[in-house]
This record gives C-alpha cells, sequence and structure tokens, in this order.
C-alpha cells in the first residue's frame, strides 16, 4: 500500500506543480538538444572526413619484369594481405592508357604504345594515419616497383582528424557539464518552493526514504519525458537542417548520416540523461531540506 | 515525558547562548505553559523536544529517547511519538483537510481501512465534522490550526508541543483552541503549549514554566503568567 500511495504521490506531484514539471521538462529538452545536436554535428563531420580519407588512394605499380597480365594478378593476395589495406582493385596497362586518356588530351598519346604503362593496383587503407608504415610493407612484396603514396596529404587528413575530435570532445564535455548544471538547478528550483513540505513530513515523523521516493518517481517520469521529447525534437530538426540547410548549400558531394543510423544511440542517449538527471537532480535537490 | 538536566544551547554561527543551565521535568498527562517574552529561548526550548537542534551541553530526554545523543536515523521514530502544532498551521495547500491529516497516518504506514475509520473521527473531535473535502485556502484561521491539531493527533501521540498556536488567531478563537488542547489533555495526551499570550495562560489554572534570557525563572503549578 505504502509503495503503491508514494508512487501514486510522484504522478501527482507533476499535476499539482504543473508549471514547475512544464519548467523541468522544457529545459531538459533545450539542454538535450543543444548537446544532442553538438554531437551529431561533430559525428557528421567525422564520417565527412573520414569519406574523403577513403577518396585518398595509394598506387602500387607493379614491375615490368611482370609484363604478363596474369602474373600481375597474382600479386593481389599478397597485397590484400597487408594488415592495413582494406580493398585492392587490379587495373591493366591498357585500361591505365584508356584512363590516361580520357583524362588528358588523347593526340599526345598517339604512335605510343600501352606498354610504358604499368600494371597496378589502387589500394585503399582502413586507416591513413599508417600510410608510410603500409607503403613500406607493400614495396617489399616482390614483383611491386613503385608505391605512390600522398604521405603529405594523409598527415594533414589524420591532424584534421584528430583536432575536430578534440575540439568535438571538449565542446560535448562542456555542453554536458553545463547542461548539468542548468538542468540539476531548474529541479533545484522546482523543489525549493516544496521545502515547507518536506519540513512537514518531517516534522510528522516521516522517513528520508518516504519523502524521498515521491520525489525519484516524479523526477524519473519528468526525466523519460524530457528525454522522449528531445528525442522527436532532434529527429525533426535534423532532418530539417539536413534535408534542406546542408542539401541546397553543398550539392551532393556531401553524404550526411541519415538519423535513423542513430536514433536507437540518440534515443537510448537522451532517455539515460533524462532519468539519471530527473532521479539524481531530485534526490539531490532535497537533500538540504532532509537535514532537520 | 520531558526530561532537561543543566541544558546550555550555543547558536555556533551568532555566538548567542538561547538557553543556559535550563533544568525541568514534564511528566506524562501534564498541561503545561511555557511562556516568555520574544527571544527568551521558548522556541529553541521547544525545537531541542522536536529534535530539530541538540543540547551544546546537558541531557535532554524526551519520551524515552535521549535527545542528546540520539541518531539521525531514529529522529522519524521519535517524532512519531509526538505531535507538533505550529503558529501558522503548515498545512500542505495542495491537499484537502482529509489528506492533510490522513498523511501524517501514511507517514507511519498505517492501513487504508484504519485512516478511514481514524481521520474523520478525529476531524469530529476537534471540530471539523463535514469539511474533509476543504481545501486549506477554504478555511478560517482557527479552523486550518484545528486541521493541524488533527494531524498533531491522528497518531495518538504521547505529547503534542504547540508553538505559539493562537499566534494567529483573534481572542475568541484563541480561546476556543485553548479548550480543545484542554480537552485532549483530559483524554491523557501531555501537552506542553509554548506562547508569550499572558491573558490566555492566566485563563487557564496550568502549571507554567517561565523562560527568560535563556534561563528559567519560574515554575508554577498554581499557573499564572506576570511577565511582560
Amino acid at each position: 500500500m505504502r509503495l503503491g500511495y508514494l508512487i501514486r504521490e510522484g504522478f501527482r506531484s507533476i499535476t499539482t506543480h504543473g508549471f514547475m514539471s512544464f519548467a523541468t521538462v522544457t529545459i531538459i529538452v533545450a539542454c538535450l538538444i543543444i548537446m544532442g545536436s553538438v554531437s551529431l554535428l561533430s559525428l557528421n563531420i567525422d564520417a565527412l572526413i573520414k569519406d574523403l580519407e577513403d577518396q585518398n588512394e595509394v598506387v602500387v605499380f607493379v614491375d615490368e619484369t611482370v609484363a604478363d597480365e596474369a602474373a600481375a594478378r597474382d600479386l593481389q593476395p599478397y597485397i590484400e594481405s597487408v594488415a592495413n589495406v582494406s580493398s585492392a582493385q587490379f587495373v591493366s596497362r591498357d585500361e591505365a592508357m584508356d584512363s590516361f586518356m580520357s583524362k588528358y588530351d588523347a593526340s599526345l598519346m598517339e604512335g605510343i604504345d600501352s606498354d610504358v604503362f604499368r600494371h597496378r593496383y589502387i589500394v585503399h587503407l582502413s586507416d591513413i594515419a599508417y600510410m608510410s608504415q603500409t607503403k613500406l610493407e607493400l614495396e617489399a612484396i616482390p614483383g611491386v616497383a613503385k608505391v605512390n603514396a600522398h604521405l603529405d596529404y594523409a598527415q594533414s587528413f589524420v591532424t584534421i582528424r584528430n583536432v575536430v575530435t578534440v575540439v568535438s570532445l571538449v565542446l560535448i564535455v562542456m555542453l554536458v557539464f553545463v547542461s548539468f548544471f542548468i538542468m540539476s538547478n531548474t529541479i533545484k528550483l522546482a523543489t525549493f518552493g516544496r521545502r515547507e513540505e518536506i519540513a512537514i513530513m518531517k516534522m510528522v515523523g516521516a522517513t528520508n526514504g518516504f519523502i524521498r521516493l515521491p520525489f525519484v518517481v516524479e523526477g524519473l517520469v519528468l526525466g523519460m519525458m524530457g528525454g522522449g521529447l528531445a528525442f522527436l525534437a532532434e529527429w525533426g530538426l535534423y532532418n530539417v537542417v539536413t534535408g534542406r540547410v546542408v542539401g541546397t548549400i553543398t550539392g551532393t558531394f556531401i553524404n550526411v548520416i541519415p538519423f535513423r543510423n542513430v536514433a536507437l544511440e540518440v534515443f537510448a542517449v537522451y532517455m539515460a540523461v533524462g532519468v539519471l538527471v530527473g532521479a539524481f537532480g531530485g534526490v539531490n535537490a532535497i537533500k538540504n531540506y532532509l537535514k532537520v | 515525558m520531558v526530561l532537561m538536566q543543566n541544558v546550555r544551547k550555543v547558536y555556533e554561527s551568532s555566538n548567542t547562548v538561547a538557553l543556559d543551565n535550563v533544568s525541568l521535568t514534564i511528566e506524562d498527562g501534564e498541561f503545561v505553559f511555557l511562556v516568555g517574552p520574544s527571544g527568551s529561548g521558548k522556541t529553541t526550548l521547544m525545537k531541542l523536544i522536536t529534535g530539530e537542534v541538540r543540547p551544546t551541553s546537558g541531557k535532554v530526554i524526551v519520551n524515552d529517547f535521549d535527545m542528546s545523543t540520539i541518531k539521525r536515523r531514529k529522529l522519524p521514530k521519535m517524532r512519531r511519538t509526538l505531535g507538533v502544532v505550529f503558529q501558522d498551521y503548515r498545512l500542505i495547500e495542495n491537499m484537502n483537510v482529509y489528506d492533510n491529516v490522513a498523511f501524517a497516518m501514511r507517514v507511519v504506514g498505517a492501513p487504508n481501512r484504519e485512516i478511514k475509520e481514524r481521520v474523520p473521527y478525529i476531524l469530529e473531535l476537534v471540530g471539523l465534522g463535514g469539511r474533509e473535502k476543504r481545501m486549506p485556502g477554504e478555511l478560517s484561521g482557527g479552523e486550518q490550526q484545528r486541521v493541524g491539531i488533527a494531524r498533531a493527533l491522528v497518531n495518538s501521540p504521547r505529547m503534542i508541543v504547540a508553538d505559539e498556536p493562537t499566534g494567529n488567531l483573534d481572542p475568541v478563537r484563541s480561546l476556543e483552541l485553548m479548550l480543545l488542547l484542554e480537552k485532549i489533555n483530559e483524554m491523557g495526551t501531555t501537552v506542553v503549549v509554548v506562547t508569550h499570550e499572558k491573558e490566555l495562560v492566566n485563563a487557564f489554572s496550568k502549571r507554567v514554566i517561565t523562560i527568560d534570557c535563556g534561563e528559567k525563572t519560574g515554575d508554577s503549578n498554581e499557573g499564572g503568567y506576570y511577565g511582560i
């Protein structure tokens, strides 16, 4: 009976202190959206850099001594067995010449045989941070003449990625702290008006647990409401921003992460933060009023 | 029962001596007025009884609990042996009369059936029968104080401590309220009334303990309050 009563009291409190409940949920929603938007932006920048990194390919030239195409193709398993190689695509000397001619003035190639081109592999790496080491390993494969890798570009991408990661992390951590501070203060403000009620409970012999439980229930419900509403708002906001603004400014060469790919994680994080802030915020807010 | 022996209370934050070397005994079933001018130490004495403050030195025993050494987690159990009535009523504004009184029973884990029987009986006893559904804001000061008394009484405490219970009431309502507390005392509950209302105290022939400048300056079984 008592547990049921205390849970009912928690729910009742939400409606009887309607305005403060509304303020608490609004602040939780606002803080979560700011925090979430920065996180999603950082995630997209990270994905964009990763995308650009993937376009940074390494060209492995096959030695002229391996003139036969079939023999050149036999190198594929050796190249693919190098640790950091994610894919290796064979390009014959004829295909290389065709590609060259399509890019440049075909008249330049008149009377030139495809033999001047080497068979080659277009190699993509799993992590370009290890490009120089991978280059050495590829060069060590018998039958490989030369490896062309833009180490300076790779280094630039790695630096940009590291900077973005650090800046995002610092920004997110700061926002998390600021948000927790704002949310817990809003809950404190919401409970301030109820210190008299708590003092009365103490005077009639209520235990701290008896007083706390309705606040925990109330905080949990408000936190879940805040988390759920923030998730829905973030969903709408993200789709509007990515669908309209990013689309019109950048055209098609940037692929944003679809919300459905991260929806579960966003939902879980929002609910967890909402519940934690709501429940612990409520308990923490009344802590001082219990010392009577 | 209250036993105080050489009690001294100093508020360290302001270095104020609120009580100094106070010794007194209040037996079960007594009706006692605790009187004195404002700032004399009456409220501190009451707070020592309710466990809101602890003595700096000396011994305070209330209903078999040693208040000088009582652990914080034991305070709720001790407070359930008391009924506290406040000058400003301290009712929960968003609860109706019934719930304000029933709430004190829920705190101690009383079953619903018992609450449904006991609350109407107590409300009838304090003269509030039929007003169960009213909200505190819809009641007069006297009626609100009666709700406060009903709440203090509902768990059948051994002692009722009333801090200036008539402070916000007119003389007629004050007298009615004191008569109600006298009736409760006659039913066996110890009643301690903290007040500085001379006329009211003198209208009853009860024991009067006088506190002035933090010291006990009088303890008369005959009644009578002659201070300013």
